[in-house]
Formats: C-alpha cells, structure tokens, sequence
C-alpha cells in the first residue's frame, strides 16, 4: 500500500512536469498547426540558465525560474519569428522539418559553449519531507504538483476568459476570419510561443531538482514524452496534454514500482500505440472531419 | 466612401481581375454581381488586403489601402462577413460577438451595439451560450453578419450572403441586410443569386472572367434583357 502511494504520488510529480511541457506543444500545435521538435530543448535552455543563475551569480532558485522563464520567452518568440514565420504559408512538412533543424541547432550550440559534460544541478531544498505514517512525501513534490496544477488553473482561466486567450483560440480555429476581425495573427502567435515557453521553463526547473543532470540532450527524453503527452491527451486540446501528462508519468512510476526501471518507457509508449489504435485523435480528441 | 480604380489581379499567371473600377458611395447598397468564377470574392479579397493587386488603387473614406495590413482594416470601418460564413464553431455565440468588438475598448459603446445586434437578429439572444458550431447554417450566416456589425462598421462587405440557404431564409437575410442599411450602414455586397440581390441594391456591377461588363441602377438592371438572360434565367 505504502508502496503503490509513493508510486503514485512520484507519478503525479513527473506527470505534471511532463503535463507543463505538453501544455507548448499542444499550444502551438492548436494556433500553427506545426509540432515543434525544438519545444523539448527549451527544456534544456530552461536548465542551463536556471543553473547558471544559481552557481554563477549564486542567486536563489526563484530568481532562477524568473530568469529562466525569462530567456525560454525570448528564445522561444525569436525561433517562431526567424525560423517557423516565414513558412507559415508554406507547405506544413517544411516547417516540421526547420523545427527539427532548430532542435539540432540548439543542442549543438549548447555542446559548443556548455561541453556535452552533464552538470549536477544544486540541491534547492533543505526542508524536511512531510511524513504521514509511512508514507513520506519531499517538499519539492509538493511543490511541483502544487505550482502545476495552479499553472494549468491559470492558463485554462487566460485562455477561456481573457481576450487575448480568446483571440488565440479564434486564430487557432480561423486564420482568415481572425484578421478579418482586427486581431493580429503574428501577435497572438508569438504570445502562445511565449506562454508555451514560460511553462518550459519552469517545468525544466522543476525536472532539474528532480534529476539534478543538466547537459546540452537533456530535453530531447522529457521533450518527447510530453510530445506523446500531448498526442496521447489528443493534440490541441489544452485539457488533453494534462490529462497525458498524468497519466504518463503514473504509468511511468507503477512499471518502475512493480515491474522493471527498465521497461518504464516501453510501457508509456505501449500506452500510446493501445490508445491511438482506439481513438486515433487522442483520448480527449473528437474525430474531425475533413471539410470539402 | 470605397473607391477601386482599374485594379489587376493576378494568380500566378492568370490574369484573375482586368481593370476593374467601382465605387461605392455613403448611405448605398452596391452589388457585385456574376458567375462562379468572375471575380467577385477575388475583388473582396484584394479589397481586404488578403490578395494584393499587381495594379491599380483602391482607397476607402478618401485614405489609400495599399499598404494596410488586413488585420487594421477594421479599424477603419471597414468590416467583411466572408464567404461561408467562417463563424468561430468552437467557441460560443457571445464570444464569437466579442470577437467581432475586438479592436474596441469601449465598453459601453460594445454593448449598445450588441443590443442591436440582438434586434436585427433575436435569435442569436436566444443562443449566446451555444457553440457557434452548433447553429444552423442560417442562424450562423446571423452570426457571421452579428460579429461583423459589432465592429461598426461603416462600409459592410458580404460576401454570398445567400450561399447554401432556404429561399426563406434568403428573404430573411436580405430583409436583415436591407434594415442594417437603414441604419445608416453602406453596404457592398457580392453575390450569384443576381435577382435577390438587384432587389434590394441601389446599384450594381456585371463581372465576367474578371471585367465589369455591365453597371447601372439596379432597378434599370434587373429589367434588362441580357441580364435576364445571362443571370437571371429567363
């Protein structure tokens, strides 16, 4: 019992991280309709700088996800306007293409100025873990259920009350009709690349106090999981890349509980293939019909 | 208040529009009249910045369009409901209004407009928490015309109108357009149903393979012989 807790709780930890980043791509994926292989190593950009801010400037590790989020935004909005802006009317296989040169570009440049040496990430918190019976729960997985949730409680808020969340949606149903009504596409773009990216980044933050390994590939395992989130959840829909990532990181933590470290993965992307067979549009996806 | 002067479009290497010049003055409806294929969704189009021209002017209230972006149009007056309607499906029939408001701030100014809205189309009061997807093809052509109309617009371009509706509803929507026009709206619109629409225009322009071949009031029009023949089956 204890055991299948822990297991559970663990899950939900690394789900919500991989939920955080699948929140981008399906973001993106909703408004361009491109998936972008690069979401995965703002991860890693996230990482480095949150680490540099704490073991170089040795500022504490809020000021970090600030920072953090703060370079994931810029990174994020200028890779949409360089690379993925000028094929927007190009054909869709052109720019899934450049988003995947732009992953390699990334982790490549990180390579050259950061070495492919994995560096620890300091340990944040000293604070004891809550202990309830047997049961013993760290405080940064507290932390990072808590900050999810709340994110996913705020973005569902901007996106379906605020106007700029409402225009998002508009352009990501309509392009065409959207200018018509005076909202400017490259605008809302760039504002759901920014939104995605700020969630990145402290996602990254937070994987990197769970895996204290920070190296120029460290997003592309955590970058393509929440990819498998997001599809799983059904691509698009902001609810389904939560739902995903949950479930994704539960499955994850019971195989590595019950069954073997090793098979942890097999079992995530068997869970993929199952419910792609079934519901080809993911699980929260309604079939769509093409419009002649 | 619209003003298109020999204006040519090209698609790659068609020749879509040649010379094509019209106007539209304040307090008017025009009509843009003509087959599949003419021309008529290509000028609203180049119109709204969605396709540039190659040559020619267009210039609304006096001021040049060349170099505006699609998206400011609106902020000039001038407003556009497309052709199938293109209502947003997944979002509600009060957002979709919203949306039609987006560049306006003033609140209360909105909801005076969204209160005539409402008059010109009580049904969708009835419907403002329902997907936009959810309406009928009819109920979603109001919508389409609502959202435009809460930007206030002061030349309101409908493209098809008509297009895929009972010739009840065809009577009603036009009914609906003639009122918005009372209202001190101008109206461009463009549409293949040719007897519907000199029914209500004041005046109208004959596009074929991309020419104005014919223009005049819209009565004289409507009883000219070749027109009859050509457009309006008999």
């Amino acid at each position: 019992m204890t055991l299948l807790l822990n297991q559970l709780i663990n899950g939900l930890q690394i789900g919500s991280i991989y939920a955080l980043i699948a929140l981008g791509y399906t973001m993106v994926y909703g408004i361009v309709k491109l998936i972008n292989f690069a979401h995965g190593d703002i991860i890693m950009v996230g990482a480095y700088t949150a680490l540099l801010v704490m073991t170089g400037l040795g500022l504490p590790f809020y000021v970090a996800i600030v920072l953090a989020m703060a370079v994931c935004i810029v990174f994020g909005v200028l890779i949409e306007r360089v690379a993925y802006r000028p094929l927007r009317s190009s054909p869709r296989i052109s720019s899934l293409i450049t988003a995947i040169g732009v992953s390699y570009l990334l982790q490549n440049v990180a390579q050259l100025i950061f070495t492919p040496t994995p560096r620890p990430f300091p340990a944040v918190f000293s604070v004891k873990p809550l202990v309830i019976g047997e049961l013993s729960i760290s405080f940064i997985t507290i932390l990072t259920i808590a900050v999810s949730v709340a994110l996913m409680i705020l973005l569902q808020f901007v996106v379906r009350r605020t106007k700029v969340g409402k225009a998002m949606r508009a352009v990501s149903e309509d392009m065409g009709a959207s200018q018509l009504m005076g909202i400017s596409v490259d605008k809302t773009v760039s504002v759901t690349f920014a939104i995605g990216c700020a969630l990145a980044a402290i996602g990254a933050v937070l994987y990197c106090v769970a895996y204290p390994r920070v190296q120029p590939t460290m997003g592309s395992l955590p970058g393509l999981k929440a990819f498998i989130a997001a599809v799983l959840g059904g691509i698009g829909i902001l609810p389904g890349a939560m739902l995903g990532g949950f479930i994704m990181g539960i499955a994850e933590s019971l195989t590595k509980g019950y069954i073997s470290s090793q098979l942890a993965d097999a079992v995530v992307y068997g869970i993929l293939i199952v419910v792609l067979i079934f519901k080809p549009a993911g699980m929260l996806g309604k079939k769509t019909r093409e419009k002649v | 208040m619209l003003k298109v002067e020999n204006l040519n479009v090209y698609y790659g290497a068609i020749h879509a529009l040649h010379d094509i010049s019209f106007h539209v003055d304040e307090g008017e409806i025009v009509t843009l009249i003509g087959a599949n294929g003419a021309g008529k969704t290509t000028t609203l189009h180049t119109i709204s910045g969605l396709i540039r021209q190659k040559s020619g002017f267009i210039s609304f209230m006096n001021k040049d369009l060349g170099s505006v972006k699609p998206h400011k149009l609106i902020e000039q007056g001038l407003a556009q409901v497309p052709e199938g309607r293109r209502v947003f499906a997944g979002m509600s029939v009060m957002e979709n209004l919203e949306m039609g408001a987006y560049t306006r701030s003033n609140k209360a100014e909105i909801k005076k407009d969204l209160e005539k809205v409402f008059e010109h189309f009580p049904r969708l009061r009835e419907r403002i928490k329902q997907p936009a997807g959810t309406l009928s093809g009819g109920e979603q052509q109001m919508l389409a015309m609502g959202r435009a109309l809460m930007s206030k617009p002061k030349l309101l371009m409908l493209d098809e109108p008509s297009m895929g509706l009972s010739p009840i509803l065809v009577n009603e929507i036009f009914t609906i357009i003639k009122e918005v026009n009372k209202t001190g709206t101008t109206i461009l619109l463009v549409e293949q149903n040719a007897n519907m629409a000199l029914s209500i225009a004041n005046r109208a322009y004959v596009l074929e393979t991309g020419k104005v071949v014919m223009e005049g009031n819209a009565k004289d029009l409507l009883s000219n012989d070749d027109v009859r023949k050509a457009y309006l089956g008999s």
